[in-house]
């Protein structure tokens, strides 16, 4: 079987599990190009519908382009979208200038908490990848978060054979990951095939690209004269950068990453 | 530059294994140096790090990079990066070899298709060496290839190398596993990993990017007997479509298929996908829908084959079983089997074996603790559908969840012979 489709066949394996195991689920859609390969992947494994509600968490600092992309598609395909946003902790005047990873805590974490405590949603999918940094590497396809959507990333489930830890008790609830074994390149290589819409963001503008997308404060862009999928692929297949080099909130500390997603961050 | 796109190379998924502090987090970490798959920055950052903790240069922290692992010097979860050798890409997973951690260690290699096993030349075979090769084994994974490390610790000297080699081999050897190759390396060092060593010219094998570059990708399940279990069924429009993966074999329009356990029968009136490149037969890995000609009341966990080629079906199982979890497995308690999409409740009826894995003697018991291995027979409350595992490996191997927790997985063996068949 061709490399794609392997990919495609495991992920729509577990979106199906996902969907067959959760009654309250939902997904999480950062309008960038990992959460939309999802979102497409969900209408492959729902032959053409998406069940489950979209989650967009709003933190006010997400560039204007995003929102109209999101709203453009969500009319398109008929999707039904739920958007979260800590108006408590903006109306305290939060911000980066607070100190980024106290930002992104209160925003991104706490802001997806409050709509996940609000709609009672037990499982959480995200298109997260283990290419991406060094603590995703380390996880588990279903992962289990408790109560104050702590990850215990020293005790985790064993996970083999596609047997997913989808029993827990009342307390717990579940992230999903069905892009988990993809690579950027590997993503990028898909849109192009399934010509998915992506946002273009990711295509250079005099000279720089997004790379990585997220709040306009803390996300810059990288070099680049990629104007068409087909340069993305090329750029990445000679470039030794990391994906999330523009993304300021990781370079904050050593394990910043660690630390984030250890109180829940996505 | 060119800016046409490569067609997708071959890609296959190796897990490396051994005992704590064996080296293997290093030999990774070196295997990606020294084959140019660093993403830039990374060599110079994790330079910082023990510069500023005042450590010589570790490459096991491109891997380990959970902070307690960095302090503690060891890998508590498996960690999966992807590496390139001129023939191929690599998925390479990373397997803590601490006995406390072994949970995650069989989390990676059970998404292997052929593993390193790693020995510390100094300290020769130690009981996760025994016990990982026993469950590589368990697991299914028949390519080996041993790596006998920090060579430069012994002076490079060919006696300890064939010392080791021989204790290690004739463990493996009673296992029924057999390497294709010993490599002596210095993972610290670089010997013999990309480069052949000039401390070793004794040695004429392959070097480890070499034993890699030889492993077999995975073979084609296409030529078994069809098995797609059923996952869910939808009726998101007006027809109702079966979902599932096939796990082995194909299926196409016009198939008389057969439902198991339940024993329904039905013809396929379509196999569905959605904006697929693919038509006609679903193979052998490919998540497909199917409808039928005729409606049926079928429910995820069935088995989807052909009439002629129908997996087996019953209450009882004998299996050869590892346990993970904190509580001992023990006759009475109750459990959940999950085979494939089906999860059935059953309870341990005897326990016909524990294996001490560090020597492949026999212990007498009638409870499973962590981390032993043995074989085991289960009542189930409702019938199974099943394969044994050297049939048909996707639907002839199981896990058991004690309370929420998946807690053991095990290998279906042939039923035993009854001896009082007339």
């Amino acid at each position: 079987m061709e490399h794609l489709d392997a990919l495609e066949n495991q992920s729509i394996y577990i979106l199906r599990e996902a969907y067959k195991k959760f009654k309250k689920l939902a997904m999480l859609w950062s309008i960038g190009k990992d959460s939309t390969v999802l979102l497409w992947l969900a209408r492959k494994a729902f032959f053409g519908h998406c069940p489950i509600p979209l989650v967009h968490i709003d933190t006010s600092y997400k560039i204007p382009a995003m929102i109209a992309f999101r709203d453009e598609l969500v009319r398109e395909w008929n999707l039904r979208l739920i958007v979260g946003q800590n108006t408590a902790a903006l109306a305290d005047g939060m911000g980066p200038e607070r100190g980024r990873l106290t930002c992104c805590t209160a925003l991104k974490t706490e802001g997806l908490q409050l709509l996940m405590e609000e709609r009672g949603f037990t499982g959480l999918i995200l298109g997260i990848r283990r290419d991406e940094e060094g603590t995703r590497a380390k996880e588990r396809y279903f992962s289990p978060r408790d109560k104050h959507f702590e990850w215990n990333y020293k005790d985790q489930p064993p996970e083999l054979w596609d047997q997913f830890k989808t029993d827990f008790d009342a307390d717990t609830h579940i992230r999903i990951h069905p892009l988990l074994h993809w690579t950027e390149i590997d993503v990028w290589e898909y849109i192009k095939r399934e010509e998915i819409p992506i946002i273009d963001l990711y295509f250079a503008k005099d000279g720089e690209r997004y790379r990585s997308l997220g709040c306009w404060p803390c996300t810059g862009r990288v070099k680049s004269n990629a104007t068409t999928i087909d340069e993305i692929i090329a750029e990445l297949r000679s470039t030794n950068t990391s994906e999330r080099a523009g993304r300021a909130q990781d370079q904050e500390d050593t394990y910043a990453m660690q630390k984030l997603r250890a109180k829940g961050y996505m | 530059m060119s800016t046409s796109i490569e067609t997708p190379r071959a890609s296959i998924s190796i897990v490396i294994v051994g005992h704590v502090d064996h080296g293997k987090s290093t030999l990774v970490g070196r295997l990606f140096y020294d084959t140019d798959s660093l993403p830039e920055g990374r060599y110079e950052a994790v330079a910082r790090v023990c510069e500023q903790t005042g450590k010589p240069f570790e490459f096991a922290f491109l891997l380990d990079a959970l902070e307690e692992e960095r302090d503690q010097g060891i890998t508590i979860d498996t960690a999966r990066a992807q590496f390139h050798t001129a023939l191929r890409d690599y998925v390479l997973i990373d397997a803590p070899g601490h006995k406390e951690f072994l949970k995650n260690m069989v989390s990676g290699a059970a998404a292997a298709e052929a593993a390193l096993l790693l020995i510390d030349a100094e300290e020769g075979v130690q009981e996760q060496s025994r016990r990982h090769g026993y469950l590589l084994h368990l697991l299914g994974i028949r390519q080996v290839v041993v790596v006998i490390n920090k060579m430069d610790l012994v002076g490079f000297e060919q006696w300890v190398y064939e010392d080791v080699r021989r204790e290690y081999l004739d463990f493996l050897a009673a296992l029924g596993v057999h390497p294709q190759a010993v490599v002596p390396v210095s993972a610290r060092e670089g010997d013999n990993i990309a480069r052949n060593s000039e401390h070793m010219p004794w040695y004429d094998g392959p070097t480890v990017v070499e034993a890699l570059d030889a492993f077999a990708a995975r073979t084609s399940r296409e030529h078994l007997p069809l098995r797609l279990p059923v996952q869910d069924v939808y009726k998101f429009d007006h027809r109702r479509i079966i979902a599932g993966r096939v796990e082995a074999g194909a299926i196409a329009e016009g198939d008389t298929v057969l439902f198991s356990p339940s024993g329904h029968r039905g013809v396929v009136k379509s196999i569905e996908r959605w904006h697929s490149p693919r038509t006609g037969p679903a193979q052998a890995g490919e998540s497909i829908g199917i409808t039928l000609t005729e409606q049926l009341f079928i429910e995820r966990g069935e088995i989807v084959s052909h009439v002629a080629d129908a997996p087996r079906a019953g209450t009882e199982l004998r299996a050869n079983l590892f346990w993970l979890g904190d509580r001992h497995l023990a006759p009475g308690r109750p459990y959940v089997l999950k085979l494939a999409t089906q999860e059935i409740p059953c309870a341990v009826a005897g326990v016909s074996g524990v294996i001490n894995t560090a020597t492949l003697g026999n212990v007498e018991a009638h409870e499973v603790a962590k981390n032993e291995v043995a074989t085991v027979t289960l009542s189930l409350k409702a019938p199974v559908a099943y394969d044994c595992f050297t049939d048909i490996v996707e639907t002839g191997r199981f896990v058991l969840v004690d309370g929420y927790d998946v807690a053991g997985g095990g290998i279906v063996l042939p039923p035993v012979e009854n001896d009082f068949t007339i």
